[in-house]
């Protein structure tokens, strides 16, 4: 579904990426993790299309399409779906309205006619209930007022909602509590399924109790430096990221 | 004679008229004659006026201007500009009022009285309130209409009254050739009464340049609510000063919503004198400019007494080369003690052409008051455009349900729903 390959990407002129390769499958659930500054959030944000990072060498191919060459809602639009790690508050804009238009510009990108509004209401239940998001939330502007864990659970309601082939979860964990975290672990195993891939980005192996990784990556200065199954977030939970530092030798 | 009259100055010009016609205008000729005099004192503000810095009103009144090259509208084209099915409607067609068309007979609700300005002449209200807030010397614009004003409306609430419907006051300009309109307009709403009154500002087929200097006084009683709205949507010929002059008694509630949907030019002149207390004023405003326009709001609010709240939100989006300015003076006078008085503009500046200005101006003599003021202008958030592209949305649909959100802030002010309704619909259009 998701082949890297070599991706190098910088920020005003620094060079954060340095060649990455990443294959994901359908159906599989890849964790990266990585101490702070290792690139975690910039691989997130390359993914997603965010302008300010440049790619000054390698590819990324999704479904067959190289993912580099479209804008952000043409990626949304084939499928990729970021869950950010600060979802931005849009006083003015209702959730609703907001993810019927989402809905739709993707519908009509695959030749679909909108969304009747029953099926859309339906949906909207149904998957309002998938994260535990109360209605009144729902029908509020988009993350305006929410709680950290309110804003968190939003992003996978509108995960729910558009129903992506590969979701990208930005530290999604940070500033949940317990209760939040097993909310929003919970959705994201309720939607998982053979035709769809979840890519896990963390600091901590905590997240990944609850969301059952397939592949456990260690993101550092820039590269994947170990790949593993999942026990290998319990190792370095419990020997601390300095062990990566001194296998790699930096 | 020719020669000598294509020399005159624009002002000269307007005195001109004044004495041709003064035989023929309403109402006390030595009221107009003070007002004439105060206009020629002050003359025509150019761009170094401190008050009309930003506007060209020697522009706008370049070339010829007569009183009396107008249109007469069908009643097709006056059906086509009302656009609240549940209103009481008033027609000001070219600066007078329309009796054909306005609903000023017997089927008014109980304590309404609406009628052509220059048949309240005699009413004792009419005395007591004419031209008595819209000060001659404070503005050559109201010096100007207040002697060559032609006509208008009078509307009277009653005591206690409270009107349900809504009053929505047409002021439709349609000109054969250049042509100054100043309509004069006097609501007055007694003790415990409580009104809507909406004004819609447009222009009608006009090929021509009209020049519209509107005057409207308001003067709300002790006790009384009232809830006013300004709509303008002015064709490209269309020029507007519209002075909103507004006078609060004891304990009033008075909540003005300005909306500059279009028009070559708009300066809107509003002033508001608490004069009494336990007063509240809501002051509200949007104005979306693109092309050339000009868009000028100047905003008074005069707090004369103890224990008041004036609260003041105008917020804009600007686009090509037009410009934009907004200036909010707030006056504080030394008896006006625990006051509250709020003043907000946020702008969105969508081209690097465009203009904006802002100036807050707050003069406080009282010692304890609390008062605030805050701009901002900026580009529509990065941020949010890409959230919304992460999500399917295109760049010029991000964009628009964002300046959407930015406008709502101000549209949710309005409390006639149908109004509402109709303010959205013509946003929505604009940002297609």
């Amino acid at each position: 579904m998701l082949s890297i390959k070599n991706l190098h990407a910088s920020i005003d002129g620094k060079e954060i990426l340095r060649g990455i390769n990443l294959e994901v499958k359908a159906g599989e659930v890849h964790a990266i993790m990585g101490p702070n500054g290792s690139g975690k959030s910039t691989l997130s944000s390359v993914l997603a299309g965010r302008e300010e990072y440049e790619v000054t060498e390698g590819e990324i191919i999704f479904n067959g399409k190289n993912l580099l060459e479209l804008a952000p809602e043409d990626r949304a639009r084939e499928g990729v779906f970021l869950a950010f790690q600060y979802p931005v508050e849009i006083p003015g804009v209702s959730n609703v309205n907001f993810l019927k238009t989402a809905l739709n510009e993707i519908r009509a990108y695959k030749g679909l006619e909108p969304m009747e509004a029953k099926d859309f209401l339906a949906r909207l239940k149904e998957k309002q209930k998938l994260v535990e998001l109360d209605g009144k939330l729902a029908n509020r502007s988009v993350n305006e007022g929410f709680s950290g864990g309110e804003k968190k659970r939003n992003e996978i309601f509108q995960m729910a909602m558009l129903e992506p082939k590969l979701a990208i979860l930005d530290e999604t964990d940070s500033g949940l509590d317990i209760d939040a975290l097993r909310i929003v672990a919970g959705g994201v195993n309720k939607l998982k399924s053979k035709d769809n891939a979840t890519i896990v980005i963390t600091h901590y192996q905590r997240l990944l109790d609850y969301i059952v990784p397939d592949v456990v990556h260690i993101l550092y200065n820039g590269k994947i430096v170990k790949s593993g199954p999942k026990e290998l977030a319990l190792e370095l939970e419990a020997k601390g990221y300095d062990f990566i530092k001194e296998e790699v030798g930096a | 004679m020719e020669a000598g009259l294509k020399t005159m100055t624009i002002k000269d010009k307007l005195i001109a008229e004044f004495e041709s016609a003064k035989n023929t205008l309403f109402g006390d000729l030595s009221i107009r004659e003070t007002a004439l005099e105060a206009f020629s004192t002050q003359g025509i503000p150019n761009r170094k006026s401190e008050e009309y810095k930003y506007v060209n009103m020697e522009l706008v009144l370049k070339g010829e201007f007569s009183l009396s090259a107008k249109n007469k509208l069908t009643t097709q084209q006056i059906e086509k500009t009302k656009f609240l099915k549940d209103a009481i409607v008033v027609v000001i067609e070219n600066g007078i009022l329309n009796k054909e068309y306005s609903q000023i007979a017997s089927t008014l609700p109980k304590g309404l009285l609406i009628k052509n300005i220059s048949d309240a002449l005699s009413d004792d209200c009419f005395q007591k309130y004419y031209s008595k807030s819209a000060g001659v010397n404070s503005d050559p614009f109201i010096a100007l209409n207040t002697a060559l004003a032609e006509g208008g409306v009078f509307i009277h609430v009653a005591k206690g009254a409270v009107i349900e419907q809504p009053i929505h006051i047409l002021h439709i300009a349609s000109v054969s050739s250049s042509a100054i309109l100043n309509s004069r307009n006097l609501i007055v709403i007694e003790e415990n009464a409580q009104t809507t009154v909406v004004e819609s500002y447009l222009t009608v087929d006009s090929k021509f340049k009209s020049f519209s200097n509107a005057l409207t006084e308001i003067v709300a009683e002790e006790n009384s609510v009232v809830d006013h709205y300004k709509i303008q949507e002015e064709e490209e010929q269309g020029y507007l000063l519209s002075t909103t002059q507004i006078l609060q008694k004891k304990q009033s509630v008075f909540s003005t919503h300005t909306f500059t949907l279009s028009g070559s030019l708009v300066r809107n002149n509003l002033n508001i004198v608490l004069d009494g207390e336990f007063i509240e004023s809501h002051l509200n405003g949007l104005y979306l400019t693109n092309g050339n326009q000009v868009i000028d709001n100047h905003t008074l609010v005069d707090h004369r007494k103890p224990n008041c709240n004036s609260n003041e939100l105008y917020k804009g989006i600007i686009e090509d080369k037009s410009s934009a300015t907004f200036n909010g003076k707030i006056y504080v006078r030394k008896d006006a003690q625990k006051t509250n008085a709020f003043q907000s503009n946020k702008n969105i500046l969508l081209s690097d052409d465009g203009t904006i200005n802002t100036k807050p101006q707050l003069e406080i003599y009282a010692d304890d008051v609390k008062c605030s003021h805050g701009t901002s202008t900026g580009k529509l958030d990065a941020d949010k455009i890409f959230y919304l592209r992460a999500r399917g949305l295109s760049e010029a649909s991000a964009k628009k349900l964002l300046m959407h959100a930015f406008a709502s802030e101000v549209v949710d002010t309005v409390k006639v729903e149908e109004l509402r309704n109709y303010i959205e619909t013509k946003i929505s259009k604009r940002f297609e």
